[in-house]
């Protein structure tokens, strides 16, 4: 005889939505008002809609932070709110990890620790943090679509109206993907907001997809995490942007790109409008980017380098910049930035030709990674910017020119044409305190033990990265056929760091005969060539003064 | 321990140059040196090294050996106050100087 | 084109600022007169102890010059940096040259010399007076990314002209040692642009305690300079009382709040808070007429 069928209830998110909507109203009574929640009642309203056990996504995005929410949070009731499984972008916050420690939450899915790496190692070897994964930004929103979806989310907005509706303006960021995901999964989205006003400059979100609205008291935190001050950019950095530019920008014809964060690239940035100029290439490489507003771009764009720029987020300061150079940034009607994470993660992936950055260590087989013991930092979207995107189709001269030099002479699966993404490390073969950039093992390795990873956590994979460039030189991996040919590449611009002592000079010789690896004089570059007076601003007030007086630094990066 | 490292080395070149006027590059700040070249009445050039980085001497060899073989000067008396530069400074200082030198020889 | 002072080392700013080729060094690197303090600290000497001292020609005429290296230990005044620059003015008090061109960059005495560097200042400025008072101009000229501090701050008081560029400041404590000493609420020396409304060029003109504000650009250092040739500025008994009648009227009329745009609004300069915004010459526009 069977047994009895229990018939499958199939909609339980719609039964738990409503649920937690009327425990809300039960709770906060009339000081619900519409959509409305006075910051008085935060706590009251977190403790009314999360559920134990919920999956939360706290908005810690690389810059804007949901700060007041993430307050809230921490002073929740954890006999009604504990054992949360937070999946969030960035730990910026003590807050991110403080739920941590009080039980309201206990495991974790994220992308990037930077302030928080080392706070962060310590909860992990306590035993007071159970970690899924450390995913890259566009790796994490996949998930919030597949087995990560947030139950509830707690954003940060500029602004909402009476209604809901909500303005995330040039600090967009991952808003978006956030939303989405909760939104159409019958989750709950929690947005504290700047201010409310009648009439907002455009709809980021519809008020249908948003729950809740509590007005902070404080505005939202931002960090200006992209700005470089050029009066700190060294010689050497110089020298190694002009070889970026013309042994490889102007060999492979790069006309799209993203630039990872850093000093290093600022001087690319820097060097376009004045070295790049006088090479003739302005027009033939760097029209579109993958870039939040980089003051440091400034000068390229007022000389005509720039077609188009899609941001990952704003960068504070820029506003007004960015406002009156529509033509160049993605703006809404209402003239504002309009940024967004995934989908520049996106373009990153597929329709740049080149990622260039730098990092802390590279091995033998050019993996690199920014790993140090004590922290778990995580990855951010590096791992997206510099990879080879398979699933790529459409084809570039630099991306035909890449993929032939690594598969010429090579048959089967792995001659089959196809082509490649540049795929660039830049560094200096010391860092500071003469600190090594180049290492037999790296401390992903020893940091992959402490932590119990299942895997060393490697930022770029060797055999994605395409060359190395140091200020001894480029390694042009593309051309090398075996591990040991790679590895002389490498140590033959690893200067005198051990691993560069130790080289076979023969081969190394022999490699750059081949033009596998190349000296500056071989790309005809004088290195005494390479000073500061090459930047096309030396200073945050040449800056302002490219601007038009447009970019406003803010204050920290004054002096004037 | 603290105190300064002194560091000296010699090596044999074949180019010799004739009288000139002291050469000075660089500046002693974080991360950088300065390098006085002279004149000397030897068949050797000879480097002197004042450093505030201990326990760099094997590299500070290499670098210094290099910079002789791209010139194979004589007759040179170098002498360096460092605060700590990388090699790549150290290298580029030194190209620096030469460039100065060269200029100075009739 | 122009060419940024502050970028500049000291010896670039000498070799840019008088006539070409005409600077004679004296104790130079290869004399090798340094600090007998640094080594045992384990701290690195300087050939030429951290500042350039000679002579050259400005526009024809023979001046004396001395250009601290901001670079090396924050252009701070040693023992022997003291005695140069000693040393430099006793010499023009034999010579005459038609001025002493003091080019300041400095946190003031440097600090790892303790007595021997507190001497030293007390010292310049001693030599300084005496050149004054002998008719033959100095003028300090403060441009550097370092500013001019400390000890120096009060040398360069001292001289019968000082010439800033916008970026340069001229303070006795520094921002971090106020901030140290009175609290964040006091002073946020992470607030540059705090720092610079109290203690750089613009306000330093606006407020009379430096007589020329100029852009960062040597040309206009050196135009200044050329300026300050014969226009010694005796410093009399009338000349220090009215100065003294000033500073007290200055601290008994201070703003509530004593931030810089309220001062400059009670020296009755229009829109006072777009001043930090403004070039060179439109500062010096503001108090043309």
């Amino acid at each position: 005889m069977n047994a009895p069928v229990e018939p499958r209830i199939w909609n339980t998110r719609a039964a738990q939505r409503a649920q937690r909507l009327e425990r809300v109203a039960a709770d906060l009574g009339p000081a619900l008002r519409g959509k409305q929640v006075a910051s008085e009642q935060a706590v009251a309203l977190l403790n009314a809609a999360l559920n134990p056990f919920d999956r939360v996504c706290l908005e810690g995005n690389n810059q804007k932070q949901a700060d007041f929410l993430a307050r809230a949070l921490v002073q929740a009731d954890v006999q009604r709110v504990h054992d949360l499984h937070m999946v969030q972008s960035v730990l910026a916050l003590p807050e991110h990890l403080d739920v941590f420690e009080n039980g309201i939450a206990s495991k974790l899915d994220f992308s990037f620790s930077g302030p928080q790496g080392a706070r962060l190692a310590q909860l992990v070897a306590q035993g007071g943090v159970q970690i899924g994964a450390i995913h890259t930004y566009l790796e994490l929103f996949a998930r919030y679509f597949i087995d990560l979806t947030p139950q509830v989310a707690l954003i940060a907005a500029h602004s909402a109206d009476a209604q809901g509706n909500l303005f995330t303006g040039p600090n967009t960021e991952d808003t978006p993907a956030i939303v989405e995901a909760t939104a159409f999964s019958g989750g709950l989205v929690i947005a504290q907001v700047n201010e409310i006003v009648d009439s907002l400059p455009r709809i980021d979100v519809p008020a249908g997809w948003v729950d809740y609205v509590v007005l902070a008291p404080t505005p939202n935190v931002i960090e200006p995490l992209f700005t470089r001050d050029p009066a700190q950019i060294s010689e050497i950095q110089v020298l190694m942007a002009m070889m970026a530019i013309k042994g490889i920008y102007a060999e492979y014809g790069v006309q799209r790109l993203n630039h990872g964060i850093g000093f290093d690239t600022a001087a690319i940035e820097l060097l376009l409008p004045t070295y790049g100029e006088a090479l003739g290439l302005r027009g033939k490489i760097c029209s579109h980017w993958a870039l939040n507003p980089h003051p440091a771009l400034i000068p390229a764009i007022e000389a005509g380098w720039v077609q188009s720029i899609h941001s990952f987020g704003s960068e504070l300061g820029m506003e007004d910049y960015v406002r009156a150079r529509s033509d160049v940034f993605f703006t809404g009607a209402d003239g504002s930035l309009r940024s967004h994470r995934a989908f520049c993660q996106a373009a990153g992936h597929y329709a740049c030709d080149l990622f260039i950055g730098s990092t802390l260590q590279i091995d033998l087989a050019g993996n690199s990674s920014t790993a140090t013991l004590g922290r778990i930092a995580g990855f951010g979207g590096a791992p997206n910017m510099g990879a080879d995107a398979r699933g790529r189709r459409h084809t570039s001269p630099a991306w035909l020119k890449a993929g032939r030099e690594a598969r010429a002479g090579l048959r089967g699966a792995r001659g089959t044409p196809r082509g490649q993404k540049l795929v660039v490390q830049m560094v200096e073969t010391f860092r500071e305190h003469m600190q090594p950039a180049f290492v037999e093992t790296l401390d992903a390795w020893q940091l992959a033990e402490q932590a119990h990873m299942k895997l060393p956590p490697i930022m770029i994979y060797g055999d994605d990265v395409t060359h190395i460039l140091t200020e001894e030189g480029i390694a042009n991996l593309l051309l090398c056929r075996t591990d040991e040919e790679r590895e002389q590449a490498i140590r033959g611009v690893a200067g005198y760091t051990a691993v560069g002592l130790a080289r076979d000079r023969r081969m190394v010789e022999n490699l750059r005969d081949r033009g596998v690896i190349r000296r500056p004089a071989d790309i005809g570059i004088d290195v005494r060539d390479a000073t500061r007076n090459l930047l096309a601003a030396r200073s945050m007030r040449d800056l302002v003064r490219a601007s038009g007086g447009l970019y406003q630094p803010p204050k920290k990066f004054r002096n004037w | 321990m603290t105190g300064m490292e002194s560091l000296v080395y010699e090596f044999a070149g074949t180019r010799c140059v004739a009288a000139f006027a002291p050469v000075l590059v660089g500046v002693v700040g974080s991360g950088n040196l300065e390098v006085l070249v002279e004149p000397a009445a030897a068949a050797i050039s000879r480097y002197s090294v004042e450093t505030s980085a201990r326990g760099f001497g094997a590299i500070w060899e290499a670098v210094l050996r290099d910079f002789h073989e791209r010139h194979h000067f004589n007759g040179l008396s170098v002498s360096i106050n460092d605060m700590g530069a990388t090699p790549a400074v150290v290298s580029l200082r030194l190209d620096q100087a030469a460039a100065g030198l060269k200029e100075a020889t009739p | 084109m122009s060419t940024s002072f502050a970028e500049c080392s000291a010896r670039e700013r000498v070799a840019r600022l008088l006539d070409r080729e005409s600077f004679e060094e004296w104790l130079p690197p290869s004399a090798r007169v340094m600090s007998p303090h640094l080594a045992q600290l384990g701290v690195p000497s300087a050939f030429d102890d951290g500042v350039v001292i000679g002579r050259g020609r400005l526009a024809g005429r023979a001046v004396f010059i001395a250009a601290q290296e901001g670079e090396f230990m924050g252009g701070g005044v040693g023992e022997v940096h003291g005695a140069k620059l000693v040393g430099l003015m006793q010499r023009a008090l034999r010579d005459r040259p038609a001025a002493v061109l003091l080019l300041a960059e400095s946190g003031g005495v440097r600090l790892h010399e303790a007595n021997a560097g507190l001497i030293a200042v007390s010292e310049v400025m001693r030599a300084l007076l005496d050149v004054r008072a002998a008719g033959i101009p100095v003028v300090v000229l403060i441009g550097g990314a370092n500013g001019c501090f400390g000890g120096m701050g009060i040398v360069a008081r001292c001289a019968d002209r000082v010439v800033m560029s916008d970026n340069g400041r001229l303070a006795m404590s520094g921002p971090e040692v106020i901030e140290a000493s009175h609290g964040v609420e006091e002073f946020d020396s992470r607030d540059r642009a705090l720092v610079w409304r109290t203690t750089g060029g613009k306000h330093r003109f606006l407020s009379g305690d430096c007589d020329v504000l100029v852009d960062d650009d040597v040309q206009a250092f050196r135009d200044a300079a050329i300026d300050a040739i014969g226009h010694a500025n005796a410093l009399t008994l009338d000349g220090l009382e009215r100065e003294h009648a000033l500073l007290a009227a200055r601290l008994r009329d201070a703003p509530e709040g004593a931030d810089a745009v309220a001062l400059w609004r009670q020296l009755g300069i229009r829109d006072a808070e777009r001043v930090p915004d403004l070039d060179a010459a439109e500062v010096r526009a503001l108090v043309a007429n």
